[in-house]
């Protein structure tokens, strides 16, 4: 018996193998994998692994979730924090256990990962692929859902000084939006911030190790509370005029993420207990 | 200057590489309805009472005897030389300066249909390569190793004959990972060892097309009609590397990974010809392409599985050992 039918046993319950027979799913291989190496298996080990901390150790709140389409294309635009990429982990375990209807989570990732021995391929397996136009219209075409941090490393490598003021946007997915016809959904995360704060940046460091930053931080996740708030989807005509057109429509979503993060903090209970 | 082809006599084959599995599974599809040449660098080989069969090196002027003797309509260039032959020198004259002169015979004595193997190695194995690459994604591999200059270099000579000689009707393959039985590449000999090695903390996912399926393809074009231009050839179907080894009962021998360098350096060290130091970073990030185009313009699927391909790995380890 392999490592992984070891661990399914062990770790996926009957609850969780329901939810995941109501996920849609998209073409695979004769093995199970699709072309970003995800698999069905190894989703289900990730899941049922990270929603014991999802349940218990940060006590994820969620608001909204029925503004996820059940199905079809649609690209889930949150705010990024938290030096890990832990609010993707929240957010990709909040739509594939959504009771409206379960989604299996795309996240796109930084760049670096696949260089990342361990770290690159298991992100893969779970159905993560590096935030490349090219791997995200291919999966909004397969009427996937796509999650996206618009503010990459700005804002996920934030001092914690700058904690809820949202960073740059790129306008990447703007245009991939537009260029699909695919629905926004924004989500404002509350709590990750607080998860790992960071004092300071060890660029030096950085550069030598190759890593876009070096935070000075506690060693491991601290067990604050996060709130994911869901808002309306927002549709965009597919008519790019011009790039201050697509500005214009990149302000819009950012503005109501910096709604649903206000909306977070209030509805936050306490930041850990 | 020859005169220009009629089209009332029965278009006869150049097909190179005749030594190898696929230039011989290709010629047994076409010799029922095209009268068929044979050329290898390597020997003359014998295949058929019919069939004339030629030792030729392309950077010798008795290629262009071949072309004097028989009225060529159609070229399948396989002979390319694989990444596991000779140094990069070599590779370089055969696969390049010898294409080059096989293309200039092809646009003198009016051949209009040119087939030539590629490969997709030319797109790179670089950790941002977004998966199912098209073919007009650019061509990264001589970015990322010397030792690949050639076979991006074919390419690239391929495509200044596809657009500048448009009467050649060229079109360019690039299979993705051929296997299968009698397969002498890198793959094919990776997949017959009893034990191969694994970069720690990398498992790509990886593509195969059956040697015997892509003979079918290759003779489909010269059925169907002519449409010039380049396609990536594989299935849709997917498997990680580990998965590929367990498949074909091949030991995992973990690899350092870490930093790049060394695991470069080992292999050079171990020369070994199924894991070139070149194409260690194939075992690390996925090469996976789009075989859309080939499929939607000839209406062609693989027919044979990953597990028949595996199968005949598994196989061959139950032999006894020689």
């Amino acid at each position: 018996m392999g490592v992984k039918t070891l661990l399914k046993k062990a770790l996926v319950s009957r609850e969780m193998e329901e939810i995941f027979d109501r996920v849609p799913k998209e073409a695979v291989g004769s093995y199970g994998y699709d072309p970003w190496g995800a698999s069905l298996e190894g989703s289900k080990i990730g899941l049922a692994i990270f929603k014991r901390f999802y349940d218990h150790y940060f006590r994820v709140q969620t608001f909204g979730l029925e503004n996820i389409p059940k199905n079809g294309r649609v690209l889930v635009i949150a705010n990024h924090s938290g030096q890990l990429p832990l609010d993707g982990v929240m957010i990709s375990i909040a739509v594939a256990t959504n009771p409206n209807g379960p989604r299996a989570p795309r996240a796109m990732i930084e760049r670096f990962f696949p260089t990342v021995p361990f770290v690159g391929n298991y992100l893969n397996e779970v159905g993560s692929v590096i935030g490349d136009p090219i791997n995200c219209v291919r999966m909004l075409e397969r009427d996937e859902c796509v999650i996206v941090f618009p503010e990459g490393v700005r804002g996920s490598g934030k001092l914690y000084n700058k904690r809820y003021q949202l960073q740059r946007f790129g306008h990447g997915f703007m245009h991939l939006a537009m260029q699909t016809g695919s629905p926004i959904v924004p989500v404002g995360v509350v709590g990750c911030e607080e998860t790992m704060p960071s004092l300071a940046n060890i660029k030096p460091l950085a550069k030598i190790l190759g890593l876009p930053y070096v935070p000075v931080t506690v060693p491991f996740p601290l067990p604050a509370r996060v709130v994911l708030s869901f808002g309306e989807p927002l549709s965009f005509p597919r008519e790019v005029i011009s790039e201050e057109h697509v500005a214009l429509n990149v302000e819009k979503v950012k503005e109501k993420i910096r709604d649903l993060i206000q909306k977070g903090l209030e509805q936050r209970k306490g930041r850990f207990f | 200057m020859p005169a220009k082809k009629t089209g009332k006599k029965k278009s006869t084959v150049l097909v190179t590489g005749a030594a190898g599995v696929l230039a011989q599974q290709t010629i047994a599809r076409l010799s029922l309805k095209h009268p068929i040449v044979a050329v290898d660098f390597r020997r003359a080989v014998e295949i058929g009472p019919n069939i004339p069969s030629y030792k030729v090196d392309f950077l010798k002027r008795g290629l262009e005897d071949v072309f004097r003797q028989h009225d060529i309509s159609t070229v399948i260039h396989i002979g390319r030389i694989g990444t596991d032959i000779g140094g990069k020198f070599f590779r370089y004259n055969a696969n390049v300066i010898g294409t080059q002169k096989l293309y200039d015979l092809c646009v003198k004595y009016h051949v209009n249909h040119v087939v030539v193997m590629s490969s997709y190695f030319v797109y790179g194995a670089s950790p941002y390569n977004p998966a199912l690459l098209d073919e007009d994604t650019p061509l990264k591999a001589s970015d990322l190793t010397l030792n690949l200059i050639d076979t991006v270099e074919l390419e690239n000579l391929s495509q200044i004959y596809l657009y500048k000689h448009p009467q050649l009707n060229m079109q360019i393959l690039r299979p993705t990972n051929i296997a299968g039985p009698g397969v002498r590449n890198n793959i094919g000999r990776l997949l017959s060892l009893r034990w191969a090695p694994v970069l720690m903390g990398f498992n790509p996912v990886m593509q195969f097309i059956h040697v015997l399926d892509l003979a079918d393809a290759i003779s489909l074009l010269l059925e169907k009609p002519k449409k010039a231009g380049i396609y990536n050839l594989a299935p849709n179907d997917w498997v990680p590397y580990k998965t590929v080894l367990s498949e074909c009962n091949i030991h995992a021998v973990p690899f350092p990974s870490v930093p790049p360098g060394l695991t470069v350096s080992i292999s050079r060290l171990l020369k070994w010809k199924a894991f070139p130091s070149y194409l260690v970073n194939y075992f690390k990030y996925p090469v996976i392409i789009d075989g859309g185009k080939f499929e939607r313009t000839f209406g062609f699927k693989p027919a044979r599985s990953l597990e028949e391909i595996f199968t005949h790995y598994r196989e061959l380890k139950k032999e006894p050992w020689i």
